[in-house]
């Protein structure tokens, strides 16, 4: 399959090198992202290690229904990313940026689900400090895990949510040669979904039933 | 007889008009601030690390002056522990991460692998606002208020305890670290993807293999170190208990985290300087290095490894005597590529026709300085030793001869060797000379007393001694004079040299290089012919002939 | 669009969205199983198994360059060095 023609940036001289080059980056990049998360899962995984009783008492509060639908929710958002990817390439303009605003669309739908179960979570006293529910060792811990896990989640979701919007940004007779800027896009996008399927299993998943 | 010449003008730099180079092209603050070429980035970087050089050097003479009197008359303790961490601060992160890579790897990299620019020019100058922007709120957490936990923000006194702007440093150095990850991803791409014609790995410069690994440590390391830091500030921010035994935490987790990224970092700092000294030795020596593919092997090795020995600085933190079996032991590892590559230094030397320049003084005094250091590590990576001699003056000692002895004259071996190429201008070489002479003696001075102090027992970080100290502290302080001064005098020689220094010709060194075989300084588009290598690196004499035998010929890597 | 463009830009993203969908249904009802066995491993094994889909097939890695598959691999290997000295330290004190 040839490629299509390509906006080419400074320096490459052929589409296909670009295209080699920003997703070799883009995967270093997404590497760094492995080791990021991965210190995080370490601190995960030695407050389970060490204080697994509290610790599994403390996450059986997380909201199942709140984390399943969300993890629906963003795993069909990557569907439509991976769509909307590999339709800019073929040059099928309308379908990638119905797919692309699908995206954005749900992404936002995950953020305002968050948004309902950090309220309910609140509720439920399970914000580490002086009013957190439960005084047994590594409950909170499980907590602190959370809070931290799922708002740096969030945020490089909310990155994500504007990198993809680009893509919108870009006229229509201009997108079928910003191809290589969609692979990127939906790189990264699907960086943010396979740090929440991981997380999935970490948060809502412990201690059942 | 000679014509008399009219006067002519000339631009800033007493450029010649009509004569063009990366300098020349835009000339205007934006031209600048918004460019995407490589050689400028790097010159705004340097503007950056020098500044933040002579701070770290202001925090460090105040350390000396302070440390003259046992008594601590100057400083209180509170204002003490303010002031070495200012120094740690700035000197890792804001100086020896960054000084090589940055400067000489932007400038030099693609050059001497025959590229037009890297890999992602714009994401270049990017990483370079990023550095700016951690520098500045580094900067001001450091200077309005001060952080007073060491550059090693161990927890729980970070986290729980500490009345210091913890949490505007470590969102100034985590802003800083993805500057380290940008160009660490650049590097490695353009070393995989912008090799010239011809340019096979095997025959790529060790500057170039230098840059290829410690890319490789700030890609996979400094990820790391900025989620370590995201920890200890939403635990001292927002109360979420990490760290914190009381909930549970573990203190020594946090020092697992941040070594993970610091041990790496060191070998940053330093395989840099090796890829300079490589350079440098083989063109002043006019002989090949010795062991090209060791001193491959040797920098990959220091690369993986470096990421498997980050316990020996937790030795007596309490950790288990099995994990500092394994930690120890893998330290002892990780000697042996530094060694070959001194060995392999020192063969590239022998029946060489040694020019004693400024840049092989410099490079000379790396090999000797680093050695020691070295040489003292593995004293500190013997568990029964290390527990007498950890976090007293030994260890100080160690890593200044590595990083200050090692990385900084590798810096100043690079700056000198390159500064024809990158401004066009020849600096005074006796002045060079000079200084980096005065350099060695006064670092020797400075530190190696140093060692002695730590073996007799006094701690680091410490500013009330023992009488029986003083003695060693105070030649230590009046070796650090001598040494502020070798520091100093480059400044003026230097910037001298940029307005009335003597013009530069393409290769002033002799060099085999392809940066070499462009102008000083080079075009924007740095070549002004395609690159089309044919030959090994380091040419200097022709195979199966001893130097005494052939005239100063050498093969290039161009046709 | 011709048939053989909508499996690639449609149906093979679709299969495995599908797939995705499946596992996750799988890991919610396992966790619930009242004495199922080793429920860590298995939660965990099946957000691996998804995260490989992922992977594979929307990121394409079975598709590219080597050099691409080799650099995916880089971080979760080194990773595993900062996982596996950790816990040798705390597996033995």
């Amino acid at each position: 399959m040839t490629q299509p023609p390509a906006i080419l940036n400074e320096p490459w001289r052929t589409p296909e090198r670009q295209q080699v080059a920003m997703q070799f980056g883009i995967w270093l990049f997404l590497a760094t992202e492995a080791l990021f998360f991965g210190g995080l899962f370490l601190f995960y995984a030695v407050s389970r290690f060490t204080d697994s009783a509290g610790f599994e008492i403390g996450a059986r509060e997380a909201d199942i229904w709140f984390g399943t639908a969300n993890t629906a929710v963003l795993m069909t958002s990557s569907l439509t990313m991976a769509i909307g990817e590999r339709a800019t390439k073929e040059g099928l303009v309308p379908l990638a940026r119905l797919m692309v605003m699908a995206t954005l669309a749900l992404g936002a739908t995950f953020l305002v689900v968050k948004g309902f179960e950090y309220r309910s979570d609140i509720e439920k006293h399970l914000v580490p400090g002086p009013a957190f529910k439960y005084a047994i060792r590594g409950a909170a811990q499980f907590w602190a895990f959370y809070w931290t896990a799922t708002v740096v989640h969030a945020i490089h979701l909310t990155v994500g949510l504007g990198i993809v919007s680009r893509l919108l940004f870009i006229s229509k007779e201009d997108l079928p040669e910003r191809w290589t800027t969609a692979i990127g896009t939906a790189l990264y996008w699907h960086l943010v979904d396979i740090v929440w399927v991981i997380l999935y299993p970490l948060l809502y998943l412990v201690g059942r039933p | 007889m000679t014509v008399a010449q009219p006067p002519h003008e000339t631009t800033l730099l007493g450029r010649d008009l009509g004569e063009e180079s990366y300098l020349t092209d835009g000339t205007t603050l934006m031209s600048w601030l918004g460019t995407t070429d490589h050689k400028r980035i790097a010159i705004l970087y340097a503007v950056g690390i020098t500044f933040f050089f002579f701070l770290g050097g202001a925090a460090a003479t105040l350390i000396r002056l302070e440390l003259i009197s046992p008594a601590g008359r100057m400083l209180t303790n509170d204002e003490y522990n303010r002031t070495f961490t200012l120094h740690g601060i700035i000197m890792v992160w804001f100086f020896l991460v960054p000084s090589i890579p940055t400067t000489m790897g932007n400038f030099v990299l693609p050059m001497c692998i025959g590229a037009r620019e890297v890999a992602f020019p714009r994401i270049n100058l990017f990483s370079w606002y990023l550095f700016v922007v951690g520098g500045l709120l580094t900067f001001f957490a450091l200077l309005f208020g001060g952080v007073d936990t060491g550059w090693t923000f161990y927890t729980p006194f970070s986290t729980n305890y500490s009345n210091s702007n913890v949490l505007l440093a470590a969102a100034g150095i985590f802003v800083t670290g993805f500057s380290s990850i940008a160009t660490g991803i650049n590097f490695i791409t353009t070393i995989h993807m912008l090799r010239a014609k011809g340019m096979t790995w095997m025959r790529l410069p060790l500057f170039a293999w230098a840059m290829y690994a410690v890319s490789l440590v700030m890609v996979l390391a400094t990820p790391v170190l900025a989620i370590t830091l995201l920890l200890v500030f939403v635990e001292r921010a927002f109360g979420l208990p990490i760290f914190d035994p009381r909930f549970g935490g573990d203190p020594i987790l946090f020092q697992h985290l941040f070594w993970f990224y610091s041990h790496p970092a060191v070998y940053i700092m330093v395989l840099p300087a090796m890829g300079v000294v490589s350079e440098v030795i083989a063109c002043e020596a006019r002989r090949r290095v010795f062991g090209y593919e060791f001193m491959v092997y040797a920098m990959l090795m220091i690369a993986v490894v470096g990421f498997m020995v980050w316990g020996h600085h937790m030795f007596v933190s309490g950790e288990s005597q099995f994990a500092n079996l394994v930690f120890s032991f893998l330290s002892f590892v990780i000697a042996v590529p530094s060694a070959i590559k001194v060995f392999n230094w020192t063969g590239t030397l022998y029946r060489g026709q040694i020019r004693f320049s400024a840049p092989m003084l410099y490079a000379l005094g790396f090999v000797g300085l680093f050695t020691i250091g070295g040489l003292t590590g593995l004293f500190l990576a013997s568990v029964p030793l290390d527990i007498d001699l950890t976090d007293t003056y030994f260890v100080v000692a160690h890593f200044h001869y590595i990083m200050v002895g090692g990385s900084v004259s590798a810096f100043f071996a690079g700056l000198h060797f390159w500064w024809p190429k990158i401004t066009g201008r020849l600096y005074p070489e006796r002045f060079a000379q000079f200084a980096a002479i005065t350099m060695f003696f006064g670092f020797n001075f400075t530190f190696f007393p140093q060692f002695i102090l730590g073996i007799e027992g006094m701690p680091r970080r410490y500013h009330l001694y023992p009488q029986q100290f003083q003695a060693l502290n105070v030649t230590s302080s009046l070796g650090a004079v001598v040494l502020a001064f070798a520091y100093l005098f480059p400044l003026f020689y230097l910037a001298w040299s940029l307005f009335r220094g003597e013009r530069a010709p393409n290769n002033p060194w002799d060099a085999t290089g392809l940066e070499w075989q462009t102008r000083s300084p080079p075009p924007t588009r740095n070549f002004d012919f395609d690159p089309d290598v044919r030959a090994a690196p380091y040419g200097y004499h022709p195979e199966h002939n001893a130097p005494h035998e052939v005239s100063q010929t050498h093969e290039p890597q161009t046709p | 669009m011709k048939p053989e463009t909508r499996r690639r830009v449609i149906l093979a993203p679709l299969a495995t969205w599908a797939g995705l969908m499946v596992l996750l249904a799988v890991t919610a009802l396992y966790a619930y199983l009242p004495s199922a066995p080793i429920k860590p491993e298995v939660s965990l094994a099946i957000g691996i198994a998804k995260a490989l889909l992922i992977a594979l097939f929307f990121m394409q890695l079975r598709k590219n360059a080597s050099l691409i598959r080799l650099a995916s691999m880089a971080g979760l290997v080194w990773a595993s060095f900062l996982f596996m000295l950790t816990f040798a330290d705390l597996l033995t004190r």
